[in-house]
């Protein structure tokens, strides 16, 4: 318990560590994963290949392997960057595909027969898609978009693997220097990601119930 | 698929969007082979690094590349997989089934335990079973697997569950079946089958968080490159990475591939009305389903 107490000041740091790392690499997703999603139902085939085939292959590929590209092999072949920028690299580059599904599903949610009016009264693919789709595609986007950056913010642990002093870097240490101390250390990690991860999971549910009653 | 968004296009739009596309596309490949010149200005996928795979130096032979790569890196990541995916259907089953029980004092605290577990990364519930119970590292790996997606699964079924319409419940206990006895015999069977593809999905999530087990130290896939990338040289880093990322990939896209097979196959069965629109409900919900 001792070794709990004695390094909250660590804790906080790790907690705000994995905070930044959360946000910032859910804001470039989210552009990103969005952008991606505008490629997915666009009328131009090279960029909905592209877009399939960035979703495909990244969404096959296990976090820890993207980490390990930037860490181990991405030195070897371009500039060498701080561990911090390459846990949001891959962590942006991961997480994207998941929002670009939620969005691609959203679009495809909205009736058909609210694309085929915005046609017939002679609105084009970027009107169609700006002033109909996208306003009733967010509602339902939003729900799994929570969901994709709920898992964002555990996923950042995975950073704590590769050398970026995050909550679970700093299970990690505090382990290692207090063996007896292990369970409690661990014990106060996992609660300072609940205390991210449950808030975020009830408004989901919250925001979902929402939509599902509006519609 | 989402072509309702643009109208079929005319002459002059046609003419339009091929000029679009052969744009785009030259565009796209450009920046494809300015990346692989670069990579390859590094030296690092030169053709002798290549070699490792067929004729290896520091006289080692391509049987054992390829053995250390399938046998030991892919074996222990599917091993690790399939033991921690049985035994967490097993334990997620027995969580729905407290879940949905009656008394307050079951229900509440097998809610609480999907919900703490489906909220901590799984990293942290292998280290914990690791440092924090004594386990074995391959154990450790099994512990976080099974906790973790253990959660994720009740919380599937019960979604199943949820979905049935609430005839299916009704007529059980209308022709005197208990309460147990609708759950297994009418309830789960049906939850099980309308979730099997977000089952699979949850198991490709499951097998590329066997990964995390390089963290710790279990010697599996990516730790097999590490190890091979040590004995051959750091300049062979990529080329063993390439293979190792692409038999990782190909792996998860099979699997990925058989649950949409599964969701084609389950709604094509369930025609006909609100039963059909429902499985389409189920599975625009199946798609989005694999957690990153």
């Amino acid at each position: 318990m001792e070794a709990v107490v004695e390094n909250l000041p660590l804790y906080w740091k790790g907690f705000r560590t994995t905070l930044v790392l959360a946000l910032v690499s859910g804001l470039i997703a989210l552009v990103w994963g969005t952008i991606l999603g505008a490629f997915r139902v666009s009328p131009v085939p090279p960029l909905r290949a592209f877009g399939t085939a960035y979703v495909e292959i990244v969404r096959n590929t296990p976090l820890t392997l993207v980490f390990f590209f930037f860490v181990f092999v991405w030195p070897q072949i371009g500039p060498s960057v701080p561990f911090f920028i390459s846990a949001i690299a891959a962590l942006s580059i991961y997480t994207a595909s998941f929002v670009c599904e939620a969005v691609r599903s959203g679009i495809n949610s909205v009736g058909v027969g609210q694309a085929e009016a915005a046609r017939a009264v002679g609105l084009t693919f970027t009107q169609t898609l700006s002033i109909i789709i996208v306003p009733q595609a967010l509602r339902t986007v939003v729900p799994p978009l929570i969901n994709v950056f709920i898992a964002l913010a555990k996923n950042t642990s995975v950073a704590g693997g590769f050398f970026v002093a995050e909550l679970f870097g700093v299970a990690r240490r505090l382990a290692n220097a207090h063996p007896p101390d292990v369970i409690a250390v661990l014990i106060g990690v996992g609660i300072a990601y609940l205390v991210i991860t449950i808030p975020a999971g009830v408004l989901a549910g919250y925001v979902e119930r929402k939509v599902v009653f509006a519609r | 698929m989402s072509s309702v968004l643009y109208d079929t296009p005319g002459p002059r739009a046609r003419r339009r969007s091929l000029i679009g596309s052969v744009v785009t596309g030259i565009a796209i490949a450009a920046l494809l082979v300015f990346i692989v010149f670069r990579v390859a200005e590094t030296g690092r996928i030169d053709a002798e690094l290549w070699q490792v795979y067929t004729d290896p130096p520091k006289g080692s032979s391509a049987a054992d590349v390829w053995t250390s790569l399938l046998i030991n890196g892919l074996g222990a990541t599917l091993r690790a997989a399939a033991v921690g995916g049985v035994l967490a259907l097993a334990v997620g089953l027995v969580l729905v089934v407290l879940r949905m029980a009656k008394p307050r004092w079951v229900r509440y605290p097998a809610t609480g335990i999907i919900e703490v577990f489906r909220g901590l990364p799984v990293i942290l519930l292998m280290f914990f079973g690791v440092l924090g119970l004594g386990m074995p590292i391959f154990q450790g790996v099994v512990f976080g697997l099974v906790v973790y997606n253990a959660a994720v699964i009740g919380e599937i079924l019960r979604a199943g569950i949820v979905s049935l319409p609430s005839g299916q419940a009704e007529a059980g206990s209308a022709i005197g079946l208990t309460q147990p006895q609708i759950l297994f015999s009418i309830l789960l069977p049906q939850a099980i089958r309308r979730m099997l593809p977000s089952l699979i999905s949850q198991f490709v999530v499951l097998l590329k968080d066997t990964s995390l087990g390089f963290i710790i130290g279990y010697t599996e896939l990516l730790r097999i490159l590490r190890i091979n990338t040590e004995f051959f040289g750091e300049s062979y880093l990529f080329v063993l990475f390439f293979v190792g990322a692409a038999i990782y990939i190909a792996v998860n896209f099979l699997l990925s591939r058989v649950a949409i097979w599964l969701e084609r196959r389950g709604s094509m069965k369930a025609a006909g009305g609100a039963v059909h629109a429902d499985a389409e409900h189920a599975e625009a919900h199946a798609e989005g389903e694999q957690k990153p």
